[in-house]
């Protein structure tokens, strides 16, 4: 019985096999980083692209964090086992811009093999981020975020506040968090992702530089500029706010998160990305908002800046290249990740922006932001100043960005443990982030 | 005492020694070769480019007024750890080896935690003492004190060290049953006819005959302290809050691994070879003398 069934399947294999080598796909390995809910829709559309057509085979795989995701993919690069895409967050940009050979850039990728992608239709924040200064793109834009506040509306009506109306300003926004407070809700505010709303977010919006050269997409030899009167100002305010118990610190990267769908805290300032999880686990009223501003400060408030992550194509190893049939195959995801039906799918069920133009513009001749009041607020905060982008908030392109993101934290949190007060923080923070540039610019010089 | 063998010829006592050479070789010298190498080195993360910098990787490291402070760390961790880990373990171990009943059951109990993965005991202290769903946390903070390791240093730093000598414990306890069990019975009940209590018979007998596990315990706990708490505190505190919970094998992961700089990162890995070759050269060179055999 059992000798028959083994004889059989043999049969059966040795006849599949020369029509499975015909037809046998290419495999594409695609590295991500996003947790679930995110990370399971993601590789949904990958599961779409693969069922859409038998040539190529996407194989989608979850790394860890970003910056886990980002670490994984450079060690297997040295071992000549590098994914075909790794998914990038925005602060590895500038990493991987100057990784020469590491890296296939995208306008590369698409002129050797033929494929379209209609870039001119991609929002221009998100477009400026991953190109170069010429206008040729570097990298593939799919999941991008900005920074938005969430407030817990019920939190609001029990305080007497007008639900419908968030402080536009930091000012108002200290006054209704005291009155938060005194409502018995124990945490008014809290924050995600501390470097990039409190300070990337903050600058671009107050239109004050984060770092010399255009925040770095003039050269390596930028230099941060963060311990600027008012961003002292702001972390000061944070660190007295914290200490009153209208404030409270989450933690590092997205650790605050859970704070606010959770009802814990009343607003957050964190990525438009975690509406989805808010949607799924908020057991309250809530709604969206942009991100404040300092009322008198010249020229406040312009738009933000994007985050969230890009797809780079990568080659395989220092010494190994990709063959014409992968990067055909890495083409064809990117552009199937281009298409306006996933561009819809993805910022409807997510948060994240609706990348392309015309993507935005029939949602809104639906009349999907009326029935979906808020999903708008992160297109409207990257438009807001006329949508004019200013070289502050065109974007971040500095080397070593991740180490210097880790290092205002650590600075920031000593600050909020009393340690330091905001400008001293602000100062080393500066000091030590330089070493970095420097250290980034010395082993980049080509 | 000592009994030499003679061997004829040379081909057996090198094949004899051969694989422990070999294991030594690869696994020990080589990588190690490799850390002093790349330390002398600066490289690009992808790895397309490097220079030669002799001794300025180690210059960097030795200047930089944060890795004071996180020697400081290391040491108020290392000692603690160790210290904190040893005195529960000796405390329990001469309650198990007095004659109660369930022995079996309750040595088994001490023994448990060993098995558990550093990460995943870290995650459990981290559901116990989590500010928000801590069981311990919201006690804390229910009661008055404010109870928050990621923005207080000090907690934070009070948090690994129960962590990390929780997980060590039952290592220390095996040891000093073992050698509590070893003492003759005999001594001590001589020592007990002759009018010694307790406490007496403790300290003038039992604890100078079970130095050399104490002694042993302390060298395994200091590099226990050194090198295997990494994942302890990276599922807890990820060095922070500031720099407070960094220690420097953390500090050598984070430059490695997470910053990519392999450079600066070997060479806190070569100081760090260094420190602990000193320390127990110290240790074996000036404790030992006390240790009675």
């Amino acid at each position: 019985m059992l000798r028959r069934t083994f004889a059989a399947g043999a049969l059966a294999l040795g006849l599949a096999a020369p029509a499975a080598a015909q037809q046998q796909p290419v495999e594409i390995q695609f590295w991500h980083g996003l947790t679930q809910p995110l990370g399971g829709m993601l590789e949904q559309i990958a599961a779409d692209f693969n069922a859409s057509q038998n040539q190529v085979r996407v194989v989608a795989s979850f790394r860890g964090s970003y910056p886990e995701t980002m670490v994984a993919a450079i060690a297997a690069f040295r071992a000549g086992q590098a994914p075909h895409i790794v998914q990038m967050f925005e602060v590895g940009t500038g990493t991987m811009m100057a990784a020469g050979r590491a890296v296939k850039p995208l306008h590369e990728l698409l002129a050797e093999t033929g494929v379209q992608i209609p870039f001119d239709d991609y929002l221009p924040a998100v477009r400026g981020y991953y190109s170069l200064r010429d206008g040729r793109m570097m990298s593939m834009p799919f999941n991008s975020s900005t920074a938005v506040a969430f407030y817990n509306r019920d939190a609001f009506t029990r305080a007497g506040l007008n639900p419908d109306e968030f402080p536009q300003t930091w000012q108002g926004l200290e006054q209704a968090a005291r009155r938060l407070k005194a409502a018995g809700i124990e945490c008014p505010m809290t924050m995600a992702w501390p470097t990039w709303t409190q300070i990337e977010q903050f600058s671009a919006i107050h239109n004050i530089p984060l770092a010399t050269q255009g925040n770095g997409f003039g050269g390596l030899n930028a230099e941060l500029r963060i311990n600027n009167p008012l961003m002292i100002r702001h972390l000061q305010n944070l660190v007295d706010w914290q200490r009153e118990g209208l404030f409270r610190y989450g933690g590092r990267d997205g650790q605050g998160d859970a704070l606010f769908p959770n009802g814990t805290c009343a607003i957050i300032f964190g990525s438009s990305g975690l509406r989805a999880r808010v949607q799924r686990e908020a057991q309250f009223q809530w709604g969206v908002a942009m991100l404040p501003y300092y009322e008198g400060v010249q020229g406040a408030p312009i738009n933000g800046i994007i985050g969230g992550a890009s797809f780079w194509a990568m080659n395989r190893g220092p010494n190994a290249t990709r063959s014409a049939a992968e990067n055909r195959g890495v083409a064809e995801f990117f552009a199937w990740l281009a298409r306006p039906e996933v561009v819809r799918k993805w910022h409807v069920e997510t948060g994240f922006l609706p990348v392309r133009q015309s993507v935005f513009r029939a949602l809104e001749g639906e009349g999907f932001y009326r029935q979906n009041p808020g999903a708008d607020i992160p297109i409207t905060q990257l438009l807001r100043g006329g949508g004019q982008m200013t070289e502050n908030s065109m974007g971040i392109r500095l080397g070593g960005f991740v180490e210097i993101r880790t290092i205002i934290q650590e600075e920031m949190e000593r600050a909020f443990q009393g340690q330091q007060n905001a400008e001293a923080a602000l100062n080393n923070a500066v000091t030590r982030g330089n070493v970095v540039l420097r250290n980034f610019e010395r082993q980049n010089r080509q | 005492m000592q009994k030499k063998v003679i061997f004829r010829g040379v081909a057996l006592p090198v094949a004899l020694l051969l694989p422990q050479l070999l294991i030594t070789g690869i696994f020990f010298f080589w990588p190690a070769g490799q850390a002093v190498w790349s330390s002398f080195l600066r490289e690009d993360a992808f790895g397309l480019s490097r220079e030669f910098v002799g001794f300025e990787n180690f210059v960097d490291v030795l200047t930089d007024p944060n890795y004071l402070t996180v020697v400081w760390n290391t040491a108020v961790f290392s000692v603690s750890v160790a210290v904190l880990a040893m005195a529960v373990a000796l405390f329990l171990a001469v309650q198990a080896d007095k004659a109660i009943r369930a022995a079996t059951a309750f040595k088994t109990l001490l023994i448990w935690p060993y098995a558990v993965a550093p990460a995943v005991a870290a995650v459990l202290w981290l559901f116990l003492f989590h500010p928000q769903i801590g069981i311990f946390g919201r006690m804390l903070n229910n009661a008055g004190i404010m109870w928050d390791y990621k923005i207080n240093g000090g907690q934070a730093m009070t948090l690994v060290i129960i962590a990390a000598a929780w997980k060590q414990v039952s290592y220390n306890f095996i040891f000093f049953l073992a050698g509590l069990q070893s003492i003759p019975k005999n001594v001590l009940e001589a020592a007990a006819i002759d009018g010694a209590r307790p406490f007496r018979r403790f300290w003038t007998i039992i604890f100078p005959l079970i130095s050399p596990t104490t002694f042993f315990l302390l060298v395994v706990n200091l590099v226990y302290a050194f090198f295997d708490t990494f994942g302890t505190i990276h599922a807890l505190t990820q060095g922070g809050p500031g720099l407070s919970t960094t220690t420097l094998i953390y500090k050598v992961y984070v430059d490695g691994v997470q910053n990519l700089n392999f450079g600066s990162s070997a060479a806190q890995s070569v100081i760090l070879m260094v420190l602990v070759m000193a320390m127990t050269a110290i240790q074996f060179r000036f404790i030992e003398r006390k240790v009675h055999y």
